[in-house]
């Protein structure tokens, strides 16, 4: 049975459509209302409020967190101040991703580090030999990621004005009614966004704090549909769909590394020994076998499939997470990995991993289309990642 | 010596943005001319009242062809359009209607109604879906020439009598009813609740100098189903920022591709030499030369205002002239204190959505009767909006802008429109609005009322026609503006329309502004 999250009175009560998945062991709601589509205009357009309690949550400190960090993440955690995020990767010693997170500096020397997946192990099994305390801080610490154009006059109208002056990946502790919470201006959204930490026992208070404080700028409670759509616009891969994390095979092909999922510039190679270095070192050199592109379906393309069986195009109302062969001269060169209708782009955009030799923006390419049970190749281009950068998101 | 344009075009409409952008995208050197400090025509977006912005005229989206928003990649440059959910409409015995996008949800509540019309709702969707489907490929063609048939026009004819050719008999025994029929006699084919006629009908009057029960409304009801977003039919969306941001969404793909928008610069007159344009003077005397010259503007203003009507062939000035404006509708922007309260609305969320003051058949076609003899509707039908209520940027917090489309405002009022009319048609709307949302008059913080008088003279619509001339069957296709000349072309070389008094006619579309860029680039080439 899953688990209610520190939220669940609130959100059963919003969730007219009933619809839950799993999360981690915990209740998340799918869409609150019986279609989707409100939550995700209120994450592009106004502002959301997604509970992401079932995060891994660790709090690594003592004299050698940063030792640790630092031999366990890809990234140069060595160059995240006090009061800075960073977002990294980490990898197996063949320099396969396991999983990725952020990592906060609160204190000097206290770090709060998140991940999709269970880490404890991982993380202790680095910590050999180093003086460094990793604590499981998942139960203790409610999270909810209050994400939109309109999420930083949110936050300050709920903590105060001087949020305000909270950066991109930056750190900040402030009061909400009365309760100490902390806050990363970060997310899953590819907008702008908050993401708060705070006692479980303060999580229903927090809640209808930020839904009173949010109420007049059209705040509404969003779940995994809605956030599905944006995170593929803000080319954000998420892990067993895009990717498989190398501890959940056994099977090399199976595994990826942060070249081929366009997290290259996330591994610091130069920043001394770290786990799967070597291996990716090696890569460097020789260059990956795959990258992670954007694919613009072209419509007039698909257009033409449906017309064959007199019909408009009908896609998909929610994203979908299925490999989907891609090709190039009837070659296949790659997959597609998810996808979805943007309707605030107002086109079909798609996550694939292809030969770097297409890679380029703007190669042409085709991806399989079923439509009536039958398998079709549309016309699609390539293109840089991500499909949506507003300028709000860092601003 | 001063430059020379590829093209100039007079008007910075949204159609007449959509022409300069294609063109500009083409390479060719194009400059649109604006008359008002601002772009959009009647798709325009002011803050006429501190902190409030005004989608000023019009207010939903959708009839926007999809094939625009990706040639000119519109969401780059600010096109984002979210979906309203619903239609409330109160009643006069204190219940409602409640439409939602929901299915399960809308058949609950037409059962209330009649169980008859439950089931008859889909499929009555769905047939007209069938419809919209069957005439959609006709909205993005330029239309073919009966009367003298070129190559072109023979293909095209062809293409469509191929078209027409794979209907089947049902749905092409309906087209006809749809053709010739009114709302009201259609719709009683298919329902029997009364609302819910009256609610499906005004999509038929929409625009025009016609009741609910008058032949003809039928087919501009399925103009107006002809709405698609994302692939979807009849999904009526509002843009964040108003329509305006839809303009300015144009604007900014037209300006990337090099155009120069320039506003504050009315043009006074087209330069014809030897049967030929070859610039436009302003009215500061200023002169432009340009190798094209396109209006943007209604039929009326394009040839009989802007050129010297001697130099177009009699028969054809005439047919110009009989043009149907008849302006009917006018506009009341209202910026509120707080959100109203409607007696009969079941669910707050509802506000969210479109609110119709039509609460039967005979409500509407009574204000008919006061437009016909020359009046405007003591209660007028209203078409309300509330769109700080799904995009909160609109108002300060707590505050609202409520969008109020009203039928019906004859532009030819008994004794003519004065500011006291003005405001008197303005009481007449909140008045009626009063009935059904007690206490709202105590809200108004700002009113704004556009009578069809108004939007003549603000924004050039002659008669204040919102649609640049009706969308009568005998306005339509090949013979709007006038047989012979739906093409985009007039009878004056390198002078070419791309108004809404063109195919496919008026609302947000974009339809005549593209279509008359492809004409002028083919014949360029
Ligand atoms: C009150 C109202 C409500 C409406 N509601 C809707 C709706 O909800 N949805 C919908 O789809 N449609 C609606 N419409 C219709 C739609 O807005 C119009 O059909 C459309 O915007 C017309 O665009 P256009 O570019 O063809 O012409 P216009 O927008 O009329 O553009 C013509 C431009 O030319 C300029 N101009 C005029 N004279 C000169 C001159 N001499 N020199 C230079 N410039 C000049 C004008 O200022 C104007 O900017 C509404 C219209 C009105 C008036």
């Amino acid at each position: 049975m899953p688990r209610p999250s520190p939220f669940y009175s609130r959100t059963a009560a919003l969730c007219e459509s009933h619809s839950w998945q799993e999360w981690s062991g915990f209740l998340s709601a799918n869409m609150y209302e019986l279609h989707h589509l409100r939550e995700y205009y209120a994450i592009r357009t106004a502002a959301a409020l997604i509970d992401i309690s079932p995060l891994y949550k660790y709090l690594v400190h003592g004299r050698d967190a940063l030792k640790l960090l630092n031999r366990v993440m890809t990234r140069d955690i060595a160059r995240c101040a006090v009061g800075q995020v960073l977002y990294t990767p980490w990898c197996d010693e063949h320099g396969r991703i396991i999983d990725d997170g952020t990592v906060t500096q609160l204190a000097p020397g206290r770090y709060r580090v998140t991940a999709a997946d269970p880490s404890l192990r991982w993380f202790e099994d680095n910590a050999t030999g180093l003086q460094v305390q990793i604590d499981d801080i998942s139960d203790s610490l409610a999270a909810l990621a209050l994400q939109g154009p309109l999420a930083g006059e949110i936050l300050q109208q709920a903590a105060g004005p001087a949020l305000a002056q909270l950066k991109y990946f930056r750190h900040a502790s402030a009061a909400i009614a009365g309760m100490d919470v902390s806050i990363t201006r970060t997310g899953y959204t590819g907008d702008l966004g908050y993401e708060l930490f705070a006692d479980p026992a303060d999580a229903e208070r927090l809640w209808d704090a930020l839904m009173e404080a949010g109420q007049p700028r059209l705040l509404r409670a969003a779940g995994q549909l809605a956030l599905d759509m944006v995170r593929i616009e803000a080319g954000l891969l998420l892990v067993a769909v895009d990717f498989i994390s190398s501890k959940k095979t056994v099977f090399d092909v199976q595994k990826s590394t942060p070249y081929e999922l366009g997290l290259g510039w996330t591994v610091m190679l130069e920043k001394g020994n770290f786990v799967g270095r070597a291996a990716l070192a090696a890569e460097r050199e020789r260059g990956a076998a795959w990258a992670t592109v954007g694919l613009d379906v072209q419509w007039d393309s698909l257009e033409q499939i449906y017309k064959r069986y007199g019909m408009p195009i009908h896609l998909p109302e929610t994203a979908w997470g299925n490999a989907v062969p891609v090709y190039s001269d009837e070659v296949q060169i790659g997959r597609a990995t998810s996808g979805t209708w943007s309707p605030l782009l107002k086109k079909y955009v798609v996550l694939a991993r292809i030969q770097p030799q297409y890679a380029k923006p703007g190669t042409p390419v085709c991806m399989e289309a079923t439509v009536e049970a039958q398998r079709h190749m549309t016309a699609a281009r390539v293109t840089a990642l991500p499909f949506y950068n507003p300028p709000h998101k860092r601003a | 010596m001063a430059e020379i344009y590829d093209a100039v075009i007079i008007g910075g409409g949204h159609n007449g943005l959509t022409c300069a952008a294609y063109l500009a995208r083409a390479g060719r050197k194009v400059l649109v001319l604006e008359r008002r400090h601002i772009l959009g025509g009647a798709a325009v977006s002011e803050q006429i009242f501190p902190g409030f912005t005004y989608t000023v005229c019009s207010y939903v989206v959708s009839l926007l062809r999809p094939e625009i928003i990706r040639d000119l990649e519109l969401p780059r440059h600010g096109l984002q359009i979210l979906p309203l959910d619903s239609a409330f409409v109160p009643m006069e015995n204190g219940d409602h209607l409640a439409l939602w996008s929901d299915p399960a949800t809308t058949r609950t509540e037409l059962q209330r109604h009649s169980r008859r019309d439950a089931d008859a709702y889909p499929e009555f969707n769905q047939m007209m879906y069938k419809m919209g489907f069957a005439v959609k490929p006709i909205l993005g063609m330029v239309p073919p020439n009966p009367l003298s048939p070129g190559v072109d026009d023979l293909r095209r004819l062809l293409e469509l009598g191929r078209h027409a050719k794979g209907l089947d008999a049902r749905t092409f025994q309906q087209l006809t009813k749809l053709m010739t029929m009114s709302a009201t006699d259609f719709l009683d084919e298919w329902f029997e609740s009364d609302v819910l006629k009256a609610l499906t009908a005004i999509n038929g009057i929409i625009g025009t100098m016609l009741g609910p029960r008058s032949p003809g409304t039928a087919y501009v009801m399925l103009h107006h189903f002809m709405g698609e977003l994302d692939g979807a039919f009849t999904v009526w969306g509002f843009q964040k920022g108003g329509t305006g941001a839809v303009s300015n969404a144009i604007a900014g793909a037209a300006r990337q591709h090099g155009a120069v928008l320039r506003c504050n610069a009315p043009v006074a007159q087209v330069i014809v030499r030897n049967g030929q344009a070859v610039g436009v003077a302003l009215e500061s005397g200023e002169e432009i030369r340009a190798r094209t010259v396109v209006s943007g503007l209604d039929p009326r203003q394009t040839f009989l205002k802007l050129v010297d009507s001697r130099q177009l062939p009699a028969e054809f000035a005439t047919a110009i002239g009989n043009f149907k404006y008849r302006g009917s509708s006018g506009k009341v922007n209202l910026a509120l204190d707080g959100l109203p309260t409607f007696t009969s609305m079941p669910d707050r969320a509802l506000l969210q959505g479109m609110i119709e003051i039509c609460p039967s058949v005979d409500f509407v076609e009574r204000a008919y009767d006061d437009a016909k003899y020359g009046e405007f509707s003591r209660r007028p039908f209203l078409d309300v909006l509330i769109p700080s209520t799904i995009d909160p940027t609109l108002a300060p917090p707590g505050k609202h802008v409520m969008s109020i489309f009203v039928q019906y405002a004859p532009y030819k009022l008994n004794g003519g429109w004065s500011a006291q009319q003005r405001d008197a048609f303005g009481d007449a709307v909140v008045n009626t609005l009063e009935e059904f949302a007690p206490g709202i008059k105590k809200l108004i913080l700002h009113r704004q009322v556009l009578s069809p008088w108004d939007l003549e003279q603000d924004f050039g619509l002659a008669e204040g026609n919102i649609f640049h001339g009706e969308l009568t069957l005998d306005q339509i296709f090949f013979l709007r503006p006038t047989a012979g000349w739906a093409k985009f072309r007039t009878p004056i070389r390198n002078y070419y329309q791309c108004g809404s008094g063109t195919h496919p006619g008026g609302g947000i579309t974009g339809g005549p502004g593209r279509l008359a860029a492809m004409e002028i680039l083919r014949s360029s080439k």
